[in-house]
């Protein structure tokens, strides 16, 4: 099991990269999604065997959420909002690359004066988890279009979740539900927000918004 | 009665939802604030019992804070019951750059303030962690399509920052609350306070540690701390008057509570020195990033927004200091809230007759709207906390407990921030109250009076911050210093 | 040295021109065609060797010497390089930078009498190939250190013999594939195989190997195509070790499983070259870059 989830963790990292230098929304949607199944089983995979039905019922509906409901209704917010289907960057795909790379270091040795339970390979997917939601938040930072920032709150949540569904398992059904309920209705208030701004705006570039500052 | 005081607002948002009737729907709306209200009011007096397994209870805090939130949005029932009903379905003119907009539909505006009601609530009462980050999220979905009431290119703007600004900070806040889970595993600590407390001294340092700093700059995001505070403007600004008194008044104060509720646990695990002084510190940015922003502020809801972040700081400053500084720490909230609600009110009444926010535009506000002239003036002295106002008592609490800490350097910082803050403000509204008007410079305010629900709803809030100065009631003393003690 | 170690150069000096033959026979198969022989390159470097070579008149001893300078490195190179469990000729610590570098001269052998003819397209070429192999051998180097690493030897024999799933610890896997991962993306570029560069354009623009050796004609071309042969086996057999962690005492079988994985190696380069088209050449350091950066997290995996 440790091996599995070594290599589990190591493509998650890797689905970080992915979104980085990706410079179609599609392929980030899909890698989003991809991420999301990724991160369930990574979840399963660290409380192995000992796998509560609470878990198990988190887990699906996250996915379900994540990886089917959200990316069908990002692509129809990308097809209605008739946006361009490449990713503007405000930082470059290269550039993007080795900033990745150096997030990660960081992660590492963040993480590393932290203390989790079990073997090794959790202080890992700790990083993995931070690393998953920097990026996040580099992509909401240096990416142009207002889908890309909602596509980062995702993969930040993403990151997120992942570390609770992993470690946080005094963590009660009932708020686990709330949470997921929770992103589902942002995603949903910002894809009409994105909505309100293509029909404003006749795009979705996030830097044009720019009539209120000091 | 908890249930009761989440449902009825949520409920009766649904209902709004759907009531095509005008009058109807705003009599809803009033009458459900006053409801909400008495309910509050009774439960100063029978303390309800705590329901869902310990998840939802009402302690000092929460009523306290409740309490604000409930009394403003009381107050700003009225204010959009008229608001609402002076605004057609036709389009208007945008004040600033001319063009055409519509509002949002009235019914979705209702129901969303109620709903906005109800998630606050919950956030007051919610002793879970886990369901009080809930709670702090959906005030921010709740509150969204508030701020994009006018539908128009600049509040679309504010409304997508609001949105994803804090929806950002509220997921660090999540992982921080993911944090303070996992270093309570160790000894088998829930989420829910009541276990976090008393197994505080066996949380994992750490841990601890990296939680309070994510809570802190997540729900610091919410309640507008520097240097997380750049949606705060915007969406003040943008947001019709009565939202961004609520917005301002309460809701600030509901991140603020979060932030007070780790703060608690972190007191209770021996490490109030390391969250204390964070606060202290983020608080201290806040007030002098926010004193210089307001400097040369042209557009007073700005100028506004900022002393919101100023006053946002003025709390985690004392609830970080500790001791009788929190004590006036909490006053100050009740305050603040007073006064920002009046201010932003007021601001709308302004904004209402003069069709600009913009300050130079404005002068002899006394002659041309007088009520609104001398609410706008109380509101300044308020604000900046002068006596016989509530806000001098609470700051004055603030620096006493500053100075019996001997912490001179953070009270000097402290004195010289509100100094620049009030002259800034001063500089700002004294000439928009008293100037002389010179018709080419300046907007020629609307013909006709200020209608009574424009003008009563400030008015009762500006006698109430003024009440608190001279007279404290006993009942609210003790729940301030229970508050102040983390219960 | 053993005898195996002996058996794994005489392989690789009369095979290397078969890996290529296999490659292009590969994309015939999947393309439709019936391609060429297999053994075409061995008849091509025959007719090659018994041509006479002619030289422009601006050229220098550098030109004349770049193939054959290159040929040696490549040889060398080939000396400490180990097939899987088989160690190499030569082998002694640190002996990895001695295959960095050999492989490095050979592309300066190359380069240098690109330039020596005094051509635009041969120059452009030139400049190309130093470009994207600035960013190739961080990637490969890093990966290298990171198997480095994971066993704890410092010379490649060493290093890939000790590659065992028994001995290793559970992040080993993950390493592996993203070393192995690596180091294909560096061997295809090194090559010059698709979707770096197109052994098969007739368009000098879009050239990056193939323009730097327009010149050279006769025994001289004969050197630098059956380097270009060399190099594939070269790296082929150090991303064979890697991939194929299998270590049998027995060395015959160590033999087969290397020959295997460079056969493995080789069939994936195909099935690239036919599923893929050449990248713009502005992604090509994207795809570089992404070499770099699994290699890198391959180092970070294994120090922690």
């Amino acid at each position: 099991m440790p091996a599995t989830l070594y290599i589990l963790i190591v493509v998650l990292m890797l689905l970080n990269f992915r979104l980085l230098a990706s410079s179609r929304i599609a392929a980030c949607i899909q890698t989003v999604a991809a991420q999301a199944v990724l991160f369930g089983a990574t979840a399963v995979a660290v409380n192995w065997p000992h796998v509560q039905w609470q878990m198990g019922l988190i887990v699906i509906l996250s996915v379900l959420i994540k990886a089917v409901l959200l990316p069908w209704l990002l692509r129809r917010a990308v097809r209605e909002a008739a946006a361009s289907r490449e990713i503007e960057p405000l930082v470059g795909f290269n550039l993007s690359l080795l900033l990745g790379v150096i997030l990660l270091g960081l992660c590492l040795l963040v993480t590393s004066s932290l203390q989790v339970k079990g073997d090794q390979s959790n202080g890992l997917l700790l990083a993995a988890a931070l690393f998953t939601a920097v990026t996040g938040l580099f992509l909401i930072i240096c990416r142009k279009k207002a889908i890309t920032q909602v596509l980062g709150y995702l993969t930040m949540e993403n990151g997120i979740n992942a570390f609770g569904m992993a470690f946080a398992v005094n963590e009660t059904l009932l708020v686990a539900m709330a949470v997921l309920l929770d992103v589902l209705v942002a995603v949903l208030v910002m894809g009409i927000a994105i909505y309100h701004i293509s029909r404003e705006f006749d795009h979705i570039d996030t830097d044009k918004l720019s009539a209120l500052k000091e | 009665m908890i249930w009761a005081i989440l449902l009825l607002p949520a409920l009766s948002g649904g209902v709004c939802a759907i009531l095509r009737h005008h009058r109807l729907r705003r009599g809803l709306l009033i009458a459900t604030a006053v409801a909400q209200a008495a309910m509050v009011a009774a439960c100063w007096i029978w303390h309800p019992s705590p329901t869902a397994g310990g998840w939802l209870e009402l302690d000092s805090t929460g009523l306290l804070f409740l309490s604000i939130t409930t009394a403003l949005f009381l107050v700003a029932a009225f204010y959009a019951a008229g608001y609402l009903a002076s605004q057609g379905d036709e389009r208007v003119t945008d004040y600033e750059e001319g063009f055409l907009f519509t509002n949002s539909p009235q019914a979705a505006f209702t129901a969303c303030l109620l709903v906005f009601l109800a998630t606050m609530s919950l956030t007051a009462v919610s002793r879970n962690l886990g369901l009080l980050w809930v709670a702090v999220e959906t005030t921010t979905l709740a509150s969204a399509p508030l701020i994009y009431f006018h539908r128009h290119h600049r509040s679309l703007e504010a409304t997508w920052k609001y949105l994803l600004i804090c929806s950002v900070g509220i997921a660090l806040a999540m992982l921080g609350n993911f944090f303070l889970a996992v270093a309570g595993a160790t000894s088998g600590a829930h989420l829910t306070m009541e276990s976090m407390l008393a197994h505080a001294a066996s949380l994992d340092p750490m841990w601890l540690k990296a939680a309070f700093i994510l809570c802190l700059v997540g729900y610091g995001t919410k309640m507008g701390l520097t240097p997380m505070h750049t949606w705060l403007p915007d969406a003040h600004s943008e947001a019709p008057s009565l939202v961004s008194a609520l917005l301002s008044g309460a809701l600030l104060n509901c991140a603020f509570l979060a932030i007070l509720r780790v703060h608690t646990i972190t007191s209770a695990a021996g490490m109030a020195d390391f969250s204390g002084s964070l606060l202290v510190l983020l608080g201290l940015v806040s007030m002098a990033v926010a004193a210089i922003f307001i400097v040369h502020q042209v557009d007073f809801k700005r100028m506004l927004a900022y002393s919101s972040v100023e006053n946002m700081g003025i709390l985690a400053l004392g609830v970080g200091a500790g001791g009788v500084a929190a004590a006036g720490s909490m006053f100050h909230a009740v305050n603040h809230s007073l006064i920002k609600a009046m201010l932003f009110l007021v601001a709308g009444n302004i904004l209402a007759s003069y069709h600009t926010k913009s300050c130079p535009q404005i002068r002899g506000l006394l002659q041309g709207r007088p009520a609104s002239g001398v609410l706008w003036l109380a509101g300044l002295l308020a604000v900046a906390g002068f006596p016989p106002f509530g806000s001098f008592m609470s700051e004055l609490a603030i620096l006493q407990g500053l100075l019996a800490d001997h912490r001179y350097l953070v009270a000097t910082a402290y004195l010289a921030a509100l100094g620049v803050a009030f002259a800034a403000m001063a500089r700002i509204i004294l000439p928009m109250v008293f100037g002389t008007r010179t018709p080419e410079v300046c907007a020629t305010p609307a013909p006709g009076r200020e209608p009574l629900w424009a003008v009563a709803p400030p008015a009762a809030l500006c006698a109430a911050a003024l009440t608190l100065g001279v007279y404290m009631p006993p009942w609210l003393d003790a729940v301030l210093k229970q508050a102040a003690g983390g219960h | 040295m053993t005898l195996y170690s002996l058996i794994h150069l005489a392989l690789a000096l009369a095979g290397a021109p078969l890996l290529l033959g296999i490659v292009n026979r590969i994309k015939a198969k999947i393309g439709g065609r019936t391609g060429q022989p297999l053994l075409q390159l061995y008849y091509d470097l025959a007719k090659l060797l018994r041509k006479g070579a002619v030289y422009s008149e601006t050229t220098t001893w550098v030109f004349r010497a770049g193939p054959l300078v290159g040929l040696a490195a490549v040889v060398v190179a080939l000396l400490v390089v180990p097939l899987g469990g088989v160690p190499a000729v030569a082998s002694f610590t640190g002996d990895l930078v001695l295959l960095a570098y050999m492989l490095g001269l050979m592309r300066l052998a190359t380069v240098l009498a690109a330039l020596d003819t005094g051509s635009a397209f041969e120059g452009m070429g030139a400049s190309r190939e130093v470009q994207f192999a600035a960013l190739a051998e961080p990637a490969m180097l890093l990966g290298l250190a990171s198997m480095a690493v994971l066993t704890g030897k410092l010379s490649l024999s060493a290093m890939l013999a000790a590659l065992s799933p028994a001995a290793l610890p559970p992040l080993a896997a993950a390493a592996l594939l993203l070393v192995g991962a690596a180091v294909f993306i560096v061997l295809l570029a090194e090559n010059s195989r698709i979707p770096f560069d197109d052994p098969n354009t007739h368009l000098e623009l879009t050239m990056i190997h193939e323009v730097m050796v327009l010149d050279h004609t006769g025994p001289d071309f004969a050197a630098i195509q059956y380097g270009a042969a060399l190099k594939l086996w070269t790296y082929a057999a150090v991303l064979s070790g890697i991939i194929l962690p299998i270590r049998t005492n027995c060395p015959w079988c160590d033999l087969l499983v290397g020959a295997g994985g460079v056969a493995v190696v080789v069939v994936a380069v195909g099935l690239v070259e036919s599923g893929m088209a050449r990248l713009r050449m502005l992604r090509v350091p994207q795809l570089l870059l992404a070499a770099v950066v699994l290699s890198l997290l391959a180092l970070v995996l294994v120090l922690r």
